[in-house]
């Protein structure tokens, strides 16, 4: 986004306001869902869902995720792998747990 | 002695180095929240009985207080946008209204805080509340140094558009990408801890 004129930037203000309309949307919709009363496994992956969809629009729009240089895709490459380690770790904790009785 | 890169991008990068530095320094905050989550699974995972956050937690506020965070997500980048289009007194106004939303914000949490001390709940009554507290005061304390950062940007670091408009609007990108990974924290926490 460095180089970007003035008039991508009155393009991406467009997109800004798309992307405010759908996290908006989605929020009703995450509300919503939790209102269905699903049970556990499928509440939880419906909310997940959504709020990653959210996310990932807020990432690429708003934090210019979608234009950026390799560097930092190579940064944030990095920490998806750890952060997914960081959320195996319960897993194996529970294993380990389950093994001691 | 110049700082190098504040405004330029560097060669090998391509990034003016405070861009790159915020990255670096998110990353560290996505393992931050990160182990907490992690920590959430764990506990949940392993209790014999976990309560729906909607039976503890107020829905309608907490819904308020996202409609505000995104709001203040998109007041953000136009303030970042304004200055892009050379239009000092639009980022005022913007960026005026982020610190605002995250006011807000802040108030609406306090208000659900008292509430719930009120009711006699707090971080030591269970592990779901112990959570709970744990991860939205952290989340909390990043609104509030945002409060602070954007502040002086609205205010007294203004004054560096005069003499270097490049590397102020540079500066507010940088807090924008800080104020957007707040938002983002907040559209997972608020299913998580709420909805589930």
């Amino acid at each position: 986004m460095e180089t970007a004129h003035a008039e991508d930037i009155t393009k991406s203000v467009r997109k800004y306001i798309v992307v405010f309309v759908a996290l908006m949307g989605l929020t009703i919709v995450t509300v919503a869902i939790s209102y269905l009363h699903l049970n556990v496994g499928a509440a939880i992956l419906f909310a997940l869902a959504v709020a990653t969809v959210k996310a990932s629009l807020v990432a690429s729009y708003f934090m210019h995720l979608i234009s950026e240089r390799k560097i930092v895709y190579w940064t944030l490459a990095l920490t998806v792998v750890f952060f997914l380690l960081l959320m195996l770790l319960p897993i194996s904790a529970d294993q380990d747990s389950t093994r001691l009785g | 002695m110049n700082i190098p890169y504040t405004s330029t991008a560097r060669l090998d990068t391509g990034l003016y180095n405070a861009k790159l530095g915020i990255w670096l320094f998110l990353a560290s905050e996505v393992m931050l929240f990160g182990a907490l989550f992690s920590t959430y699974v764990l506990l949940r995972v392993n209790a014999p009985t976990w309560p729906h956050g909607y039976e503890l937690l107020n829905v309608p506020l907490a819904t308020l207080n996202t409609i505000v965070l995104i709001s203040s997500s998109v007041t953000m980048v136009m303030s970042w946008a304004s200055l892009m289009m050379k239009k000092f007194g639009k980022f005022k106004l913007y960026m005026g209204l982020t610190i605002l939303l995250a006011f807000v914000f802040l108030v609406v949490k306090y208000f659900e805080y008292t509430a719930k001390f009120e009711h006699h709940l707090f971080p030591s009554t269970n592990t779901f509340l112990a959570i709970y507290f744990t991860i939205t005061a952290l989340h909390g304390l990043h609104i509030l140094g945002g409060i602070v950062v954007n502040t002086y940007l609205w205010g007294p670091g203004s004054k560096m558009w005069q003499n270097d408009p490049q590397r102020f609007t540079n500066r507010v990108e940088v807090a924008g990408l800080y104020w957007h990974f707040v938002d983002l924290v907040w559209i997972f926490l608020f299913p998580v801890l709420y909805l589930l």
